[in-house]
C-alpha cells in the first residue's frame, strides 16, 4: 500500500517515548497510592513488523495496548505515529484511531449482541463517513476476506457463532477501517489450539496482503515466537529486554527473560523442566522494588541491584536489555568492563 | 478516507441468510406463553375499554337518583349495582378506566424517557459526572414513593395534571438508577471500547451500541411501575389531590364507596377489584417479559 506512509520504510510506524500510567487506588484510612501498571517505557514499533509483547499477568502489557489504542490517556509521554504526535494538530486522535485498531481477547464481549455480523463490522467505515450501503458491502467483503461466507454470516448475531468465527469477525472489524496498525491483545489466547492456529495463520496472511503492522500482546511464548519479529519483555510496567526474536530465545540478556524462556513447556518430553525457574508472584506495582523490579525474585541478585536502576543497554544488533549484569561498569561482580564495550560499539 | 483494500465485491447472487433479531424471539417467546397472553389480552381489553369510552356504556354513569342508591349487584338496569348516589356502576367502572389507565400509564411514559435519559447519561459518563447525577437522584430516591407523591401533590395543589406532574417526579429516580445500572454495565463490555477505538464519539456509541442493549431491561422495570402508578394515583384520589368528583376514577370511587362497605361490601369493592385487575395484570406482562429477555442476554 505505503500510499499513506510519510517518513518511508526506515521511518518508525509508532515510537513510543516515556510512556506513564499510573492508576490511582484508595488505599486503607483514605491513604491514596497508585498502581504504576505502565511506568515510562520507551520503544519503537517499525512498518511492517510483528513485535511481541510478553510478560507475567499484571506486568503492563493490556494497560500499554489500551494507551497505545488511547482508550485511555497516558499520564505522560508520548506516541509519535509516523512523525506526527498522537493528539496534536497533524494527527487528532480520530485520524490516528483510523490508523490503528485493537482486537481484544473476548471474542463475545467485544461484539454487541443486538446487532448482526455485518452491522458490527460496518460500524467502523459508518463512523468515518463512509455510506450506510458501502459499509455493509465493504463489512460483507471482508468477512468473506477472514474467512466467513459473507452470505452465511453477515445476518447471524454473535451467540450463534464459535469463539474462532467470533475472533474473525473481530479482526475484520478493526480492518475495515482499514487501519495500518493492528493491536493485537491476547486476541487468540482464548481459542482452541486448532483454531487458534487457524487464526494466526489467518492474521499472517492479512498482514502480508494488506501491509499491516501488528503488535502482538500474549503470554503464550511459542505463539509469540511464532509470529513476531521482534519481542518485546514487560515486567512490573517497565521493558527488561527487547530484541530480534529468534536472538531473544536464542541468547537471552536479562535473567527475567530465561526465566520466562526455561518455563516454557517444552515440547519435547525429554527436555521437560521439573524445577519451576520463577518461583511466587511478582511485587506488587503499586510498591515495586527499589533499583532493579526484579531483583526480589533474580538468582543473579546482588546488594548493587536493590540501589541501582538499571537502564536499557544495547547488547547486540537491536537488542537491548536492562540489567546491570550486561551494563558496563555498573559494579555488579558479573558486568562487563568498559574496555570490552568500547570495542563492541 | 482512502480504502482501496475494500474494494466491494461483485454484486452478491446468493441472498443473505439471516437469523431472527432479538426481539422477534422475544416477541415469539411471548407468544408461546399462555399467562403473558392472557394478561396482554386483559390490558387489550381494559386499553380497549377506555379508548371506546361513552359509546359503549349500558347506562348514564353521572345521572343520580336518591331512589336507587347502593342496589347490589345484579339489580334490573344496573348490572353492577349501583353507588353511594344511585349512578350505575359499570358504567362508572367502564368510564372510570380512562382516567385510571391514563393516570397510571402517562407518569410512567414522562419517567421512561426522562429517568432513562438521565440514568443512560450517568452510566455512559461514569466518573464524577455520574457521582454529582446519581447522589441528586438518590436524594429523591430515599423518600417512601407515597409520602413523595403526596408531598410533590400537595405542594403543586390538587388536580389531574399536578397528579401527573408529581408521579412523574416520583419514578424518575427509579428509572434512572435502573438506567444507570444497565447502562454501567454495558459500558465496560469490549465492544464498547471497540466501538470507542472506531473513532465513534459518545452520542454516536450511545446511539448505536448502548440503547439497543438497555432499552429493554429499563422498559421492562418501567412497564412494572404501571401498577405502581395506578396504585399511587388512585392513592392521590382518594386523599382528595387528584381526581375530583364527579369524574369516575377508580380510586375515587373505592374512597366514596368505602362509607358502605357494611351495607354493600361486595359493591364497595368493585373499584378495588378493578385497580386490582389491572395492576396485577402490568405486573405479570412486565414479569414475563422480562423472563422472555432474560435468555442469553
Amino acid at each position: 500500500m505505503g500510499k499513506r506512509d510519510i517518513g518511508g520504510p526506515a521511518q518508525p510506524l509508532l515510537k513510543v517515548e516515556q510512556l506513564v500510567k499510573h492508576f490511582p487506588v484508595k488505599g486503607v484510612l483514605g491513604k491514596r497510592s497508585v498502581v504504576r501498571a505502565v511506568d515510562g517505557i520507551d520503544f519503537v514499533v517499525h512498518k511492517g513488523e510483528t513485535l511481541g509483547v510478553v510478560g507475567e499477568s499484571g506486568c503492563g502489557k493490556s494497560t500499554t495496548a489500551r494507551l497505545l489504542m488511547q482508550l485511555i490517556a497516558h499520564d505522560s509521554g508520548e506516541l509519535v505515529f509516523d512523525a506526527m504526535t498522537v493528539g496534536g494538530h497533524q494527527l487528532p486522535l480520530r485520524d490516528y484511531r483510523r490508523q490503528v485498531q485493537m482486537v481484544f481477547q473476548d471474542s463475545y464481549s467485544s461484539l454487541n449482541p443486538r446487532l448482526t455480523m455485518e452491522q458490527s463490522v460496518a460500524f467502523g467505515p459508518s463512523v468515518h463517513g463512509v455510506s450506510q450501503r458501502e459499509s455493509l458491502e465493504r463489512a460483507r467483503d471482508l468477512l468473506g476476506r477472514v474467512g466467513l461466507e459473507p452470505t452465511r454470516f453477515a445476518g447471524r448475531y454473535a451467540h450463534e457463532l464459535s469463539g474462532g468465527q467470533r475472533q474473525r469477525v473481530n479482526i475484520a472489524r478493526a480492518l475495515a477501517v482499514d487501519p495500518r496498525l493492528v493491536i493485537l491483545d491476547e486476541a487468540v489466547s482464548a481459542l482452541d489450539k486448532s483454531v487458534e492456529a487457524q487464526v494466526l495463520n489467518l492474521l499472517l496472511d492479512l498482514k502480508d496482503n494488506l501491509n499491516l503492522t501488528y503488535v502482538f500482546i500474549s503470554h503464550d511464548l511459542h505463539v509469540v515466537r511464532y509470529l513476531s519479529d521482534r519481542i518485546m519483555v514487560m515486567y512490573l510496567g517497565e521493558i527488561v529486554e527487547v530484541g530480534p526474536a529468534e536472538e531473544l530465545f536464542a541468547a537471552a540478556q536479562h535473567p527475567y527473560t530465561r526465566a520466562l524462556l526455561s518455563s516454557m513447556p517444552s515440547m519435547d518430553p525429554s527436555h521437560r523442566t521439573l524445577m519451576s525457574p520463577l518461583t511466587g508472584d511478582p511485587p506488587s506495582p503499586i510498591d515495586p522494588p527499589s533499583g532493579c523490579r526484579f531483583h526480589t525474585r533474580c538468582p543473579h541478585a546482588e546488594a548493587i541491584c536493590a540501589q541501582r536502576k538499571p537502564n536499557l543497554h544495547l547488547t547486540g544488533e537491536e537488542h537491548y536489555a536492562a540489567c546491570l549484569m550486561v551494563e558496563p561498569g555498573a559494579g555488579h561482580s558479573q558486568s562487563p568492563s568498559g574496555v570490552l564495550l568500547l570495542k563492541e560499539a | 478516507m482512502n480504502l482501496s483494500i475494500l474494494r466491494p465485491a461483485a454484486p452478491a447472487v446468493t441472498p443473505i441468510e439471516s437469523s431472527p433479531g432479538y426481539w422477534s424471539e422475544v416477541f415469539g417467546r411471548v407468544r408461546r406463553d399462555p399467562v403473558a397472553l392472557l394478561v396482554a389480552a386483559v390490558i387489550l381489553a381494559l386499553i380497549l375499554m377506555a379508548i371506546l369510552g361513552p359509546s359503549i356504556l349500558p347506562g348514564d354513569p353521572f345521572t343520580t337518583s336518591m331512589f336507587k342508591r347502593l342496589k347490589p349487584i345484579g339489580t334490573q338496569g344496573f348490572l353492577l349495582g349501583t353507588d353511594e348516589l344511585g349512578r350505575d356502576l359499570l358504567s362508572r367502572l367502564m368510564l372510570g378506566a380512562r382516567l385510571s389507565l391514563f393516570m397510571g400509564i402517562t407518569p410512567v411514559i414522562f419517567a421512561f424517557f426522562i429517568g432513562g435519559a438521565i440514568g443512560v447519561i450517568a452510566g455512559y459518563a461514569g466518573g464524577w459526572i455520574n457521582s454529582l447525577i446519581m447522589r441528586t437522584v438518590d436524594v429523591f430516591y430515599a423518600f417512601p414513593s407515597v409520602l413523595l407523591a403526596i408531598a410533590f401533590s400537595g405542594a403543586l395543589g390538587a388536580g389531574v395534571n399536578n397528579a401527573l406532574i408529581s408521579l412523574t417526579l416520583v419514578f424518575v429516580p427509579q428509572v434512572a438508577r435502573i438506567a444507570e445500572s444497565v447502562t454501567t454495565q454495558v459500558r465496560n463490555r469490549d465492544y464498547i471500547e471497540a466501538a470507542r477505538a472506531s473513532g465513534a464519539g459518545p452520542w454516536t456509541i450511545i446511539r448505536t451500541q448502548v440503547l439497543g442493549n438497555v432499552l429493554g431491561p429499563i422498559f421492562v422495570f418501567t412497564t412494572g411501575l404501571i401498577s405502581v402508578s395506578m396504585i399511587l394515583a388512585s392513592g392521590l384520589s382518594f386523599l382528595g389531590l387528584g381526581v375530583s368528583p364527579p369524574e369516575p376514577e377508580w380510586g375515587l370511587m373505592l374512597n366514596t364507596l368505602r362509607t358502605a362497605i357494611y351495607t354493600q361490601p361486595l359493591v364497595s369493592a368493585l373499584p378495588g377489584a378493578m385497580i386490582f385487575i389491572t395492576s396485577i395484570s402490568f405486573n405479570v406482562l412486565a414479569d414475563r417479559l422480562r423472563s422472555a429477555m432474560a435468555i442469553r442476554s
